[in-house]
């Protein structure tokens, strides 16, 4: 085998015999870039340890040298922690619901019928994706204020799950797109209505499709700050965690170790369930963007 | 301090059960109507597809379409706090009423003001909007730039049998994974002049530490390495899945062939993940351009250098509570995007399967 004088393509490239030395580099690198990732996490977590009175310390030490959990029970019992996450629960999960309701019919009308005006509905859906999101809350937040939805659970639950719409649809056309007609023509054959083929046929196999839908939308409503920021404003009572954190966060000198210890109860289930289901999610994330 | 009460759990569940309710029925309602109408009435052979798409329809109109159409009326406005309940806008009958002699044009002194306003006066207090445009070309490009470097460089990495794989992919993951808001309020206190870990780091290796709240230039580059931390797992997730799918046997017949390795990447590798990468730099673009949390949180000392086009819209609307003119500036912003989306797809052909 000839040398090869370029080390960038020689570091880069697979080969299956890769020499020792170059399988240390190449996990060397990883290592370096994995703590990278890791560090900032790590020292959320060793903040949330920290007991109050040397909050403020210039040490690196991942786990301090008197770590405590006074962080974590003053934030679970003096702070409204409970109250921020009960809101969000409670606000995520009608708001997946609603969706995937909302969206696994439309998408069941733009696989199967070439009605009028559906190249234009699709292109809309993808149109609505640019809009930046600063840029609704305007007439979002005027319209809330004349309808009475400011600081309403409500509000929140319609404008998420309407926004989640678009994106949903695209992906779960896709699904639609790769379950053969003859399914359902089988079934209309037999008696089947259109609408009970649909309910009794594709529905039941689109389930894995349906679970990346419910997760989008509901990662989507949960780490949601802006659209929350403007529509509850101040509403303490129904507060969602992001505006929660972000006001334990505003009181760097003081509430430091509080954020840090709500952030990681926060964290800890999300990742759990991101790494989770994250083949299942990048699958619909590939699907709807090399479709779309 | 609000406690979490058996009351309160009571009364939320009955709101949020309520919209849920409220929803449902109205979808059944809807259905109903659309039934009879276009069943019945006109026999419309899409009954069945516009009963489907009826709900969301009408979600979108009201949620989206609705509020945009308002949103447009409302930037040939002068509302603002103001103003909020007046009714003198800047319509043709209203530009007619105003001395001709104190106003040099009906169109940009009075018709279309706001607009011509975005680009004649700040944004901001200071900040024009030209500057602001820039920034966010240069936060948008240095973002994406870094987010693909890294991305392909971690996912040629990972790409090849080894031990820990899995192990060091989840763990590349985790800033993704991390809930956003989670991620950048951390990043913040860690920009602390005394007290974060970049500055206790430098002071160890014997450097200045960095003014990262205060300095205008180091606020963008914090912003920066924020987001760049933030974006490259999507980037090596997306395109590791992407070089997964090329066979093997392309790398093959190249080395039969005699292709160095530099060779393969760019006459293989680089083609064949393209329908992977271009999909995915389009997005990062528009998800990059149209970030909000990470200028925003980052940019505690609301510096102004620091704005790019949406924090300062939002700050143009909800600080200084600017509404007809902060739509004006929504608007010039969408159409920016527009442009570079159409832009997309008249060179790559990437909406085709629409049109099948």
């Amino acid at each position: 085998m000839k040398t090869e004088k370029n080390w960038f393509a020689w570091f880069f490239s697979a080969k299956r015999g890769d020499s020792p030395f170059k399988r240390l580099l190449i996990h060397l690198t990883l290592i370096f870039a994995s703590i990278i990732a890791v560090y900032p996490v790590l020292r959320v977590l060793s903040v949330s340890l920290r007991p109050g009175d040397r909050l403020l310390s210039t040490s690196l030490a991942l786990i301090p040298a008197d770590a405590t959990l006074q962080n974590y029970i003053t934030v679970l019992v003096e702070k409204d922690f409970l109250l921020w996450i009960w809101n969000s629960l409670a606000i995520t999960i009608s708001t997946a619901i609603i969706g995937v309701i909302l969206s696994s019919t439309s998408a069941y009308a733009f696989s199967r019928w070439k009605f009028p005006g559906r190249t234009v509905g699709l292109i809309f859906l993808l149109a609505t994706q640019m809009i930046p999101g600063a840029m609704l809350m305007v007439p979002l937040f005027i319209l809330a204020v004349k309808l009475h939805l400011v600081g309403t659970y409500r509000g929140l639950v319609i404008a998420y799950s309407v926004g989640a719409i678009p994106f949903s649809v695209w992906i779960l056309k896709g699904y639609y797109d790769t379950i053969p007609r003859d399914l359902e023509e089988a079934a209309l054959i037999d008696g089947a209505t259109r609408i009970s083929a649909f309910y009794r046929i594709i529905l039941p196999l689109s389930t894995p499709a349906l679970a990346i839908v419910f997760l989008f939308n509901f990662m989507q409503a949960w780490n949601d700050f802006l659209l929350a920021r403007v529509l509850l404003a101040n509403a303490t009572e129904i507060w969602t965690w992001p505006l929660g954190l972000q006001q334990l966060q505003g009181q760097f000198q003081t509430a430091w170790g509080q954020f840090a210890a709500a952030s990681i109860m926060v964290m800890i289930p999300v990742v759990a369930l991101f790494l989770y289901s994250s083949k299942y999610l990048i699958s619909g994330l590939t699907l709807g963007g090399v479709k779309g | 301090m609000h406690s979490l009460t058996f009351d309160v759990i009571r009364r939320s569940l009955e709101e949020v059960g309520s919209t849920v309710v409220i929803i449902f029925l109205g979808t059944v309602l809807l259905e109903g109507l659309l039934y009879v109408v276009l069943g019945r009435v006109f026999k419309s052979k899409y009954t069945i597809p516009f009963m489907l798409l009826g709900p969301a329809i009408v979600g979108l109109l009201a949620l989206i379409v609705y509020p945009l159409a308002w949103e447009f009326n409302l930037s040939l406005t002068n509302m603002s706090l103001r103003h909020f309940g007046d009714k003198a806008q800047y319509t043709w009958v209203a530009c007619q009423t105003l001395d001709p002699s104190k106003i040099d044009s009906y169109l940009t002194d009075c018709l279309i003001k706001n607009y011509a306003n975005v680009f004649r006066l700040p944004v901001l207090k200071q900040a024009y909007f030209f500057p602001v445009f820039f920034k966010t070309i240069l936060w948008t490009v240095s973002n994406v730039f870094f987010h693909v470097l890294g991305g392909l460089g971690l996912a040629i990495l990972l790409n090849r049998p080894m031990r820990g794989r899995g192990l060091y992919r989840a763990i590349l993951i985790l800033p993704w994974a991390i809930p956003q808001v989670i991620a950048v309020l951390a990043w913040r206190g860690e920009f602390h002049f005394e007290y974060g870990f970049l500055n206790i780091i430098l002071r160890d290796l014997g450097m200045t530490p960095i003014k990262w709240m205060t300095d205008p230039t180091w606020n963008f580059v914090a912003m920066v390495l924020v987001n760049v931390w933030l974006g490259i797992p999507f980037m090596m997730v997306i395109l590791l899945g992407g070089l997964q799918s090329i066979s093997g046997e392309f790398y093959e017949a190249a080395e039969i062939d005699g292709a160095s390795n530099f060779q393969q990447f760019t006459n293989i590798t680089l083609p064949l993940l393209r329908p992977v990468m271009t999909p995915a730099i389009v997005l990062g673009t528009i998800w990059t351009f149209n970030n909000f949390n990470v200028p925003f949180f980052i940019n505690q000392n609301e510096l102004e250098s620091s704005d790019i086009l949406v924090t300062a819209l939002f700050r143009a609307a909800f600080q200084y509570n600017r509404y007809g003119f902060a739509a004006a500036f929504a608007f010039v912003i969408f159409v920016i995007l527009l442009l570079y989306s159409i832009f997309y797809i008249r060179v790559t052909g990437g909406l085709k399967e629409v049109y099948e």
